[in-house]
């Protein structure tokens, strides 16, 4: 297999596009520049020069809000310029290839792009084409993987749990389109969680999930037994009725969080959710409200967590 | 005109003769008078064998010019040492109907390259629902019928085309894939994908439709060839329908006997091919069924994309990959690391598919066509774009190193290309 594409000659992080394959060293600087962030983020002016002069192109080829948003605050909040390109609805309907709108914006003197695209991979070609001194950020490639996404579930956990090293982690729902789920799972395992636990129907599990380092449950209460962290995944609308599920509220009665499913977890446990929820699908109000939820705290990680990204990879 | 071919290691893989000797040529045909000739090849230290037969080269045309032209994929069948092949009636319009298969072969006839042989579309316009006319087009020189890379979903339909060709002993070609189970699927349903996050084509979508083929060929007696195993669970099933005396045969790809899931590594487009590389176990099991004849022959499964239809996203680009010109240095490879007799090795792109394609080459013996391959069986050569003369340069093997280098091919006693 071809060397690691992130990764530069001297082992830096040249483009974030999956935390697989990331050594535990580089996880670690990117959350431990987030904490240094997030006292930036408190602070009356929310600014350090860290990245002035810098042009941030955001391109989204799949609708999104806040993903793109708080990519755009950190950002800013690093001093650079922001361009968001929203291309679902410009170039690509023209029938502009991928690399060709790349190679435009590239000519427009790019220093990072942050991409979004719902093919698994995409990030991929894109770093393999853009010039030496730009960089890519992957900001979720179709069921593959959220780096960025799953470095703030990472800090979130680390900011309540403190430690991996004992930690049992329930990731619950839709893990088979989740991209989500996926860069949790190698986070985890990286920063050496014993126990990662992927709970779902069969149709929503992966073929060969296992091997990725995780257990796999169906049943719910099975799975949460004894749980330091309750991740629920997002169920996409379109999947609720079909062949793979037959309704939104029988998969609540089967896999969406309850204050009594959550009981069987620890005490202390912290519920975690990617956003945006579905209130009465995945998760009941109550648990998304209630006091174990962490679920706007992983919002605001979030954006000290992209400007540690960021400006990692612009300063290598 | 006659041609002496001097002092070379003669194979003949259908008879197992491997020694160094002359082959005479004479009006087309192998002769056994070794006389003075119009021309004379020196084939010391090379291999003189049967040219290779290829059971699927897609040449583009009609239709697809932008990826391959006729001209430009029998330049790269010679230059492969392939002097026969078998196009599959996948062109723009498909190969429904007789005008269509008959300007393909008169065109191909007037380059004066490898054979061109035709298959037919079994139904009209491949879409699995109107039978084609098959006496019409075997009649205008159709082989076989096949629904190349669409297979029927209506098994309805499958069984009466079946019942039909059948009928008249036209061999059906078909690729053993449930499309309801592979539909959305882009990569082998396995460890590599669920990491990619690229929807799955499981293995029971292969041997689902081929239990489904096999029952229909119990029930009409129809002589049908499965193309491009994927495999491990249905090369086990083939050797199970041939014990049970079924008239079927079947091929595999030369990629997927060298090839694994493992080797999309990050999104390599150039292995999105369809049926898609399995685990490593299938791959090991191709191997060995090609090597005891479960599977009955390799092909190249030559499809010219360009460049543009592989620089996407991995589930966007084109399937595929260019084969013509790596067919014998991969078939040489496969032989290689089982250790096979280089006759043996040949027979698997030579002598077994003449059988099923039903010709007379694919051997040396007296009275045989002239179609022959000369090669050097050691020389190693760089996969790169510029080497191939093929149109498209779309190949997981780029930039690898590999042996067997084609120093001339004839087809039908004349010399139809040289190198070295």
């Amino acid at each position: 297999m071809a060397a690691n594409p992130q990764l530069n000659s001297h082992g830096e992080l040249q483009h974030l596009l999956s935390i697989e394959g990331l050594p535990r060293a580089i996880l670690e600087q990117i959350l431990n520049t987030a904490e240094s962030f997030v006292g930036v983020t408190e602070r009356e002016v929310k600014k350090v020069p860290l990245m002035r002069g810098k042009s941030v192109f955001n391109l989204f080829f799949e609708p999104s809000t806040r993903t793109r948003t708080t990519f755009e605050i950190a950002a800013k909040r690093l001093s650079a310029d922001v361009i968001n390109l929203n291309i679902a609805v410009s170039s690509q309907t023209k029938g502009e290839s991928l690399l060709d709108t790349v190679a435009n914006l590239s000519a427009m003197q790019a220093d990072l792009f942050v991409v979004r695209h719902g093919s698994s991979g995409a990030p991929y070609l894109i770093a393999r084409h853009v010039k030496p001194h730009e960089h890519v950020i992957n900001a979720g490639d179709g069921r593959h993987a959220h780096p960025t996404q799953g470095l703030l579930d990472l800090y979130t956990i680390r900011h309540y749990k403190k430690e991996f090293g004992a930690l049992t982690v329930a990731i619950v729902g839709d893990v088979l389109h989740s991209r989500v789920a996926r860069s949790l799972i190698h986070g985890l395992t990286t920063l050496g969680a014993p126990e990662v636990r992927v709970i779902g129907p069969q149709t929503l599990i992966p073929a060969g999930i296992a091997a990725l380092g995780v257990r796999v449950f169906h049943d719910m209460r099975a799975g949460l037994k004894d749980c330091d962290v309750v991740m629920m995944l997002r169920l996409q609308n379109e999947r609720m009725a079909g062949p793979l599920l037959p309704s939104a509220q029988e998969f609540f009665m089967n896999y969406g969080l309850t204050a009594e499913k959550l009981a069987l977890a620890k005490p202390d446990a912290i519920v975690m959710h990617p956003g945006p929820m579905n209130r009465g699908v995945e998760i009941d109000s109550p648990v998304a409200d209630g006091p174990h939820s962490v679920i706007l705290p992983q919002v605001t990680f979030g954006i000290a967590v992209r400007m540690a990204v960021m400006s990692i990879v612009a300063g290598n | 005109m006659s041609l002496l071919i001097k002092g070379g290691r003669v194979i003949d893989p259908a008879s197992g003769r491997d020694e160094v000797g002359d082959v005479y040529v004479d009006k087309g045909r192998i002769a056994e008078k070794k006389g003075k000739a119009d021309e004379t090849i020196d084939a010391r230290g090379l291999v003189v064998a049967p040219g290779l037969i290829d059971l699927a080269a897609r040449l583009r045309e009609p239709g697809q010019e932008y990826k391959a032209t006729l001209a430009s994929e029998m330049d790269a069948a010679v230059a492969g040492g392939v002097t026969s092949l078998a196009c599959p009636p996948d062109t723009h319009p498909p190969l429904d109907e007789p005008g269509l298969v008959d300007m393909l072969r008169r065109r191909a006839k007037a380059l004066a390259r490898a054979r061109v042989y035709p298959v037919g579309a079994l139904t009209v316009k491949l879409a699995g629902e109107r039978l084609t006319e098959m006496s019409v087009l075997a009649e205008a020189g159709c082989v076989a019928f096949s629904q190349s890379n669409v297979p029927i979903t209506d098994t309805q339909v499958l069984w009466r085309a079946l019942q039909y060709a059948a009928t008249f002993g036209y061999p059906v070609w078909l690729r053993a894939e449930d499309k309801w189970l592979s539909r959305e699927g882009v990569a082998h349903d396995g460890d590599m994908a669920t990491r990619l996050g690229l929807a799955g084509i499981p293995a029971f979508t292969e041997t689902i439709a081929l239990a489904t083929i096999l029952q229909l060929v119990r029930a009409t007696g129809a002589r049908v060839h499965v193309c491009r195993l994927s495999t491990a669970a249905a090369v086990d099933m083939m050797r199970e329908a041939k014990k049970q005396g079924l008239p079927v045969t079947c091929d595999v790809g030369i990629h997927y006997v060298h090839l694994s899931e493992m080797d999309l590594g990050y999104y390599d487009a150039h292995c999105r091919l369809d049926p898609p590389l399995r685990s490593q176990r299938d791959r090991d099991a191709l191997a060995s069924g090609l090597a005891d004849g479960t599977i009955d022959c390799a092909v190249s499964d030559h499809a010219p994309v360009d460049e543009d239809q592989k620089q996407l996203p991995f589930a966007e680009a084109e399937t595929g990959a260019t084969g013509l010109e790596l067919l014998l240095p991969l078939a040489l490879k496969w032989g290689a690391a089982r250790k096979l007799p280089l006759a043996r090795t040949l027979a698997r792109v030579t002598s077994d598919a003449a059988r099923i394609l039903g010709v007379q080459s694919g051997r040396v013996a007296p009275g045989a066509p002239a179609d022959l391959v000369v090669f050097d069986p050691d020389e190693a050569w760089r996969v790169i774009p510029a080497a191939l003369r093929s149109q498209g340069k779309n190949s997981p093997f780029l930039g690898y190193e590999l042996a067997g280098r084609v120093r001339a091919t004839i087809v039908a006693g004349n010399v139809v290309f040289r190198q070295g």
